[in-house]
């Protein structure tokens, strides 16, 4: 069915869609229409599901690593401030290996800061043991809720993971959506059952039992080594639900133009549609640009990003946040992906607080990379794009 | 049907071999708790004494599936396992938190009043041993006025808490949930009757159960029971029930023999006439005003079952 819809909508329908059983969440703009959709879903018979009206998100958070600890499939979403609250118990979710979903709505967190989207509420989460998805349309977070479930449920996998999209830009932007019926979903993804240890009074197990210094070390690196085989994984559920629903999200990233490209330019979320037009534009024009579209932050994909980037001249990275004194944490990740390559990489932070990222900025950005690409050489590692008092390059 | 002691099951529940001090006031409440609850549980604790004695991986205490996160989240927990259970149509299986006084005056407040004002199918058991033990002995809003604590110490300018106990009982009850008691480790007869009581019940169920400590209170490890049982003679705890809003008192106390109380513990040891009088005038209120509460739920509430 086909339908014009908000992001949050979009979300809303997937988790009914997956037959999530368990829901705490607590509204925070601009997730806030999600919690209510999904209230409004449940009490039209439509949904069925536990809801638990909780009185914040440390709470949210706690009942559904509870319920999920329990073999029960739960979800919640979230978004900057609320984000933050929970921090400590997205440790928790990763620790104890649940395959929690939670809609990340992102949003600037601290002050000074609005209500608009920056990813300083996520990213500065990536070491928690959750997965990390940012998407570009309403289309592809309603795809990668139904994605979201296989990939961590999957036993290779068994981590939290958060699907992450642009506050107001998305959630408050109403485009045409496929919005999937039951019977597909069903088919694509059956229904939950806990295969993993779980809290069961027939076959009791202890869950989160203070760990003592001769074992926290292996439980940590089987956290890694699920992480790493997750790459495999997102790339698989994205073939199969291109199989089951006829729409390729590409997996782990996607590319355009990258072929012949002499500047790459890696960027994350909705910015990607601005580059895509301007990409477009300056191949016109017989620029050799590209771009990449980072899908998945946590996996990063280390080694992908430095095939795709193999031929390139220069590498220029957006960042939606920023980690002060050193740059952007997207920039990091790439330069360590790219750290056996001599070209330069160079971060342009832009966008924070929700300021428009326009085509003139990215065209911006595509002519200072162009310009290393020539040179070989950056004039300086971190960028900020249309900061008051700063040229670029 | 009243339980007697006999009547409770040989088998450890809550397994020995767990770690608490000899002597722990919260080891023995729980083990009796546990033996009342039977298999069909779930136990969630937050960090505490109790997520620590109750043993370290590879080793738990616990015979029944044993949940922990973190340390304010109790009443966010429970009813995340509760509305599981639901799902999984096992409404046989008992949710229960078990935390510390810390974790649940201070801390984690917010969560057990969200999760009693939507009344979730469970019961939440606080374990008063007046301090946070685990961080080794800072006051809580538990800490009775005049105790000395690591962080309400005993020095020139105060001697001990200055603050009063908060009533957390009582908070529960203006929640209006469906059943809030009062217990102790010292009258086992007494607690294993409101847990059992507890269990029966459908609902948001609140007990706190006094819980001497010896290093915490500093007494001979020997006398657990009876300092238990002093505190509810002299009036520093009470023995309490309230059902569905009706409020009884299950042992009249006999407001004497708190300098007794207070001398057996060398965290009172230092109290003068002045803070004993105060605290005697604050204890007296306290049973003054749980009469007369009492006696008004009473006609209240006469005839009501669940709407409180
Ligand atoms: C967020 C957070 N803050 C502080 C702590 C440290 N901490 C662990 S247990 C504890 C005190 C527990 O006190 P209480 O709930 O009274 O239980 P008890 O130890 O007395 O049994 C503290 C402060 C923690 N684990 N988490
Ligand atoms: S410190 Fe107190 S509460 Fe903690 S185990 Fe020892 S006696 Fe029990």
């Amino acid at each position: 069915m086909r339908r014009v819809v908000g992001s949050n909508y979009a979300t809303a329908h997937a988790v009914m869609r997956a037959r999530v059983e368990v829901i705490a969440a607590y509204p925070i703009t601009p997730q806030t229409q999600m919690v209510e959709h999904i209230a409004k879903f449940i009490n039209d018979g439509i949904m069925d599901c536990e809801y638990i009206k909780v009185e914040g998100e440390h709470s949210s958070i706690s009942a559904v690593i509870a319920s999920q600890a329990a073999g029960v499939r739960s979800f919640t979403s979230t978004a900057s401030q609320g984000l933050a609250l929970m921090h400590e118990l997205l440790f928790s979710a990763g620790g104890l290996r649940l395959p929690i979903v939670m809609g990340v709505v992102n949003r600037s967190v601290g002050s000074t800061g609005g209500i608009w989207v920056e990813y300083n509420d996520s990213m500065p989460q990536r070491d928690c043991g959750w997965l990390q998805m940012y998407v570009e349309t309403n289309q592809e977070v309603h795809d990668m809720i139904l994605q979201a479930y296989k990939i961590a449920e999957d036993k290779r996998v068994l981590l939290p993971i958060m699907i992450c999209s642009d506050g107001f830009i998305l959630s408050h932007t109403v485009e045409p959506v496929e919005l999937a019926e039951q019977e597909e979903v069903d088919e694509f993804l059956p229904k939950y059952e806990a295969r993993h240890s779980y809290l069961d009074p027939k076959d009791p197990i202890g869950s989160g039992i203070v760990t003592p210094r001769e074992y926290r070390q292996e439980f940590a690196y089987q956290i890694h080594r699920a992480m790493l085989e997750a790459k495999d994984v997102i790339e698989e559920v994205n073939r199969d639900f291109a199989d089951a629903f006829g729409r390729d999200h590409s997996g782990l990233v996607e590319t355009e133009f990258m072929d012949d490209a002499d500047a790459a330019f890696l960027t994350l979320g909705t910015v990607t549609s601005t580059a895509r037009g301007v990409v477009r534009e300056l191949r016109e024009k017989g620029k050799k640009v590209g771009l990449v579209k980072v899908r998945a932050f946590r996996p990063y994909p280390v080694e992908k990003i430095a095939e795709v980037c193999g031929d390139v001249k220069a590498v220029g990275v957006y960042d939606r946040s920023v980690s002060f004194g050193v740059g952007g944490p997207h920039y990091l990740e790439a330069r360590n992906a790219l750290f056996d390559s001599d070209v330069p990489v160079i971060d342009f932070i832009g966008g924070l607080g929700g300021r428009d990222v326009t085509e003139a900025d990215v065209r911006s950005i595509y002519e200072v990379l162009l310009e290393a690409a020539k040179t070989g050489k950056a004039k300086r590692n971190v960028e900020w794009v249309s900061t008051r008092g700063v040229a670029l390059g | 049907m009243r339980l007697k002691l006999k009547d409770l099951p040989e088998e450890n529940i809550f397994s020995s071999g767990h770690t608490a001090c000899a002597g722990c006031g919260a080891a023995m409440a729980v083990r009796n708790i546990a033996k009342v609850l039977g298999k069909e549980v779930i136990i969630y604790v937050p960090a505490s004494c109790l997520s620590v004695f109750n043993g370290l991986f590879p080793n738990c205490a616990w015979t029944v599936p044993y949940h922990h996160t973190v340390f304010e989240n109790t009443g966010a927990a429970i009813s995340g396992l509760s509305r599981a259970m639901k799902r999984k149509g096992l409404d046989d299986v008992t949710v229960v938190g078990i935390a510390g006084d810390g974790g649940t005056a201070d801390i984690g407040l917010q969560a057990l009043s969200g999760a009693a004002e939507r009344n979730e199918d469970v019961i939440y058991i606080c374990y008063d041993n007046e301090a946070y033990m685990n961080t080794g002995v800072q006051r809580s809003g538990s800490t009775p006025h005049g105790a000395s604590t690591t962080t309400t110490p005993v020095g020139k300018l105060t001697k001990g808490n200055q603050d009063f106990k908060k009533d957390v009982p009582l908070i529960m009850m203006a929640h209006g949930v469906p059943y809030v008691a009062t217990a102790s480790a010292s009258f086992p007869l007494d607690l294993i009757n409101k847990v059992k009581k507890a269990k029966e019940t459908k609902g948001f169920r609140y007990l706190q159960v006094y819980a001497p400590c010896v290093p915490g209170w500093r007494y001979e490890q020997s006398k657990t029971v009876e300092v238990g049982k002093l505190a509810v003679e002299c009036g520093m705890w009470f023995l309490l029930e309230c059902e569905n809003g009706r409020l009884k008192i299950n042992r009249e106390p006999k407001m004497k023999n708190l300098e007794t109380y207070l001398k057996m513990q060398g965290r009172f040891r230092h109290m003068d006439e002045k803070q004993i009088a105060e605290l005697q005038e604050s204890i007296e209120r306290k049973w003054e005003f749980y009469k007369g509460y009492a006696d008004l739920t009473q006609r209240l509430y006469s005839g009501s079952e669940a709407s409180v």
